[in-house]
């Protein structure tokens, strides 16, 4: 027979103990290890399943770059030879010209006829270490300049939540409201909808995940209201 | 001026035991645009905090390689205090805001963002004594709210000797007449103390049963750090 | 604002190891033991201009102080008190990290430690450099120069401080009909009690005392402690750092253990 665990939740602050002894945890800047206990560092939810712990942290408004992450960036400023790009993070982004180009800039060349300050743009994580700013990779599918649509910001510890486990808030959102989405780790959003009344469903949506983001039932909670709010336009869908 | 009778039997001239802290209130997450903050009010003592980053340092040749520099202003406003208070920083305000730095840095895992700075400003918006005490504990709090990660919080209050007796959180008057002041800060999980001063005069026993008194103010005011954090949160669990 | 300065490491890590190491057996790099001072050396009456003067060398540390005294308004709070100003400046010359300016706030933190220390154990009788109650008093101020920085700056601004007091002569005037004359007659300045600094600095699990300019640089925490000839507690500053409450009991009975050495050699003066 098999059983299911159900993960165990606490809400825990800076300094709180949340295991003690053999048990296993993934390196991250929310959980800190001393003799043989584990601390959260910051105020979060402290999970615990099969014998392995995890802090998810509820607050914070930073990006921290990983290697290979998606991104939603905002150009700063254009310089000789790339763009410099605000990608919510304590450090800014640099988009060498060939990241997005495909060749490199030419003497003099002027780069806004490519990107202008103000733009959004979708890009990858290429390179960044703790020695070295972040540098973007705009070239590929699914990449570069944003024409289209609409951008907003939500808080980047939140981005786990709109995904959701499996992606099942994500698809949910998608698939009830009929927009299109694209959420980027560093707590953009990008969306494309039929609509200004879905626009406005799915933003309410979003902003209420943020709002209630460690309570339980979330994603059907947002289900009922998306279909609230739109009339419950398709017959025969349960 | 005539110094007024500070304590009155087992009381203090405010009513309160000598074991006792002023009404405390802190909340966290009231300005909109800094990354965290916090406002801390004990008794008439009401101060704010607000923290921006970990954030690109300007100019590049402050940063630090290798760990986020913190940057902290201990302000007061002008009309916190009873004469209006010049509002170019003083050298109290200066060393205050050395101490409250040393104070805070134990507590950052300042490591995880090199090349950042992490600024944390305070005003005092009312002073009736324990400023820095508030200050630090508000600094805290904006910490955590703004999602900085941290070893522990870290809380703060001061105690005194008033007419040979020694008291926990003066207050203005306390301050102005007692013979010793003693503002500690603690990060109470670890016991590690972060700010410590004394000013007045107290022998080894006092300080002693001085630092005794101020954990017990200490463990008080540490619940009430961690409810005000949870508050945001509690309604659903 | 305070801004975490840059650490500049002058002691390599190899060195810090050993250094350590001599700790955990109880002597230091230049064979002191770990509450012991290095060679103390105060003269006095080195600036002929001031009221009084005293230049103060503990190891490689060299500090100046002069007292000079001014005649103004006593503060509202204390109308029948002496005034009290203490400065403090650490010179450019005296280290190759000092930059020349208004003092930083380290140099505050020094001269207002110093301050309260002097101040809140009431060692000036401030009563009796009243002239005239509300209207006329005499201001001492202190203004302690470091001319070399060979690590612990607090212990010796301190004790040239009060050597510089021990040494000031105030001008005796008369007072009539609201008007001040000067006489040639000069009175010793009220320093009725002696107060040191201690400074004690924690490396690892041990404590030492009046760390050098290298020991310094691998202190985990400097903190500060203002004592009385008979044993009394004049103020404490934690510098940097943090330590345990065990920690602190284990610094206070360093304190205790070694604040004789810069009355002895106060006393010598």
């Amino acid at each position: 027979m098999n059983k299911v665990e159900k993960p165990e939740r606490k809400l825990v602050l800076p300094g709180e103990l949340v295991a003690e002894g053999e048990i296993a945890f993934q390196w991250s800047p929310y959980i800190i290890k001393i003799d043989n206990k584990l601390y959260s560092t910051v105020l979060g939810l402290a999970e615990t399943r099969e014998n392995k712990v995890n802090v998810i942290p509820l607050q914070g408004n930073f990006y921290y770059p990983k290697v290979g992450d998606l991104v939603i960036g905002f150009i700063k400023d254009v310089e000789a030879f790339g763009w410099i790009i605000d990608i919510k993070a304590p450090y800014s982004a640099y988009l060498p010209a060939s990241n997005y180009l495909g060749r490199p800039a030419n003497n003099g060349e002027d780069l806004t006829k490519y990107l202008e300050i103000g733009e959004y743009i979708i890009a990858k994580i290429e390179q960044f270490d703790r020695s070295v700013d972040p540098i973007l990779m705009a070239r590929g599918k699914g990449l570069g300049r944003i024409t289209s649509g609409g951008v907003i910001d939500i808080s980047t510890v939140k981005v786990p939540r709109v995904i959701g486990k499996g992606k099942a808030m994500l698809e949910m959102l998608a698939k009830e409201t009929g927009c299109e989405i694209l959420v980027a780790q560093n707590g953009r959003i990008w969306f494309q909808c039929p609509d200004k009344q879905r626009e406005d469903v799915l933003l309410l949506s979003v902003y209420t995940i943020e709002k209630e983001s460690h309570t339980k039932g979330l994603t059907d909670r947002i289900k009922q209201l998306i279909r609230e709010k739109l009339g419950v336009e398709k017959i025969g869908e349960a | 001026m005539e110094k007024p009778k500070l304590i009155i039997g087992e009381k203090r001239s405010d009513g309160r035991l000598f074991d006792q802290l002023r009404p405390t209130q802190m909340k966290v997450g009231i300005l909109k645009n800094a990354n965290g903050s916090s406002l801390v009010q004990m008794g008439d003592t009401k101060v704010i905090a607000a923290v921006y980053g970990p954030r690109e340092v300007h100019p590049r040749h402050l940063a630090l390689p290798d760990r986020a520099i913190l940057r902290v202003r201990y302000h007061m406003t002008p009309f916190s205090t009873n004469q209006r208070k010049n509002p170019a920083p003083t050298r109290r305000e200066i060393e205050i805001s050395k101490v409250i730095r040393e104070a805070l840095e134990p507590s950052v895992i300042s490591n995880l963002f090199p090349r950042t700075a992490i600024d944390i400003f305070i005003e005092v918006l009312q002073a009736d004594a324990g400023t820095r005490t508030a200050a630090i504990m508000a600094a805290s709090l904006a910490l955590a709210d703004g999602g900085i990660p941290m070893k522990d919080l870290v809380s703060a209050v001061a105690v005194g000797k008033v007419e040979g007796n020694l008291v926990l959180d003066l207050n203005e008057e306390e301050d102005n007449y007692g013979e010793a002041d003693l503002p500690i800060a603690i990060m109470p999980s670890l016991g590690n103390i972060t700010l410590l001063q004394m000013n007045g005069e107290m022998s080894e026993e006092e300080l002693k049963k001085a630092i005794e008194l101020a954990m017990k103010g200490i463990r008080e005011l540490y619940e009430m750090q961690k409810e005000a954090l949870r508050q945001k949160y509690v309604l659903e669990e | 604002m305070s801004i975490t300065p840059s650490n500049d490491r002058i002691v390599s890590n190899l060195k810090k190891e050993t250094i350590i190491h001599l700790i955990s057996k109880g002597i230091r790099g230049d064979g002191r033991k770990l509450n012991s001072y290095r060679p103390i050396s105060i003269e006095r009456g080195v600036a002929k201009k001031a009221e009084g003067s005293a230049l103060v060398k503990i190891g490689d540390t060299e500090v100046i102080a002069g007292v000079k005294m001014s005649i103004d308004k006593p503060y509202e709070d204390t109308p029948d008190q002496g005034n009290l100003i203490v400065n403090v400046e650490l010179l450019p010359l005296a280290s190759p990290t000092f930059e020349p300016g208004p003092p930083d706030e380290n140099a505050i933190e020094i001269a207002r430690t110093i301050d309260r220390s002097l101040r809140d154990t009431k060692a000036i009788n401030l009563k009796e450099l009243c002239i005239t109650q509300s209207q006329q008093v005499w201001t001492t101020w202190i203004d302690i120069y470091v001319l070399n920085h060979g690590g612990n700056l607090v212990d010796a601004s301190m004790l040239a401080a009060l050597a510089a007091l021990k040494d000031t002569r105030v001008p005796k005037v008369e007072v009539k009909d609201g008007k001040i004359t000067k006489t040639q007659e000069t009175f010793q300045m009220p320093l009725v009690r002696n107060v040191v600094t201690v400074t004690v600095g924690k490396v690892g699990n041990y404590m030492i005392v009046d760390p050098s300019l290298e020991e310094e640089d691998i202190l985990d925490s400097k903190i500060v402690f203002a004592i009385t000839e008979d044993e009394k507690i004049g103020g404490i500053q934690k510098i940097f750092g943090s330590l345990t409450i065990n920690e602190l009991n284990e610094a206070i009975n360093m304190v205790k253990n070694s604040y004789k050495q810069l009355i002895d050699a106060f006393k010598n003066i």
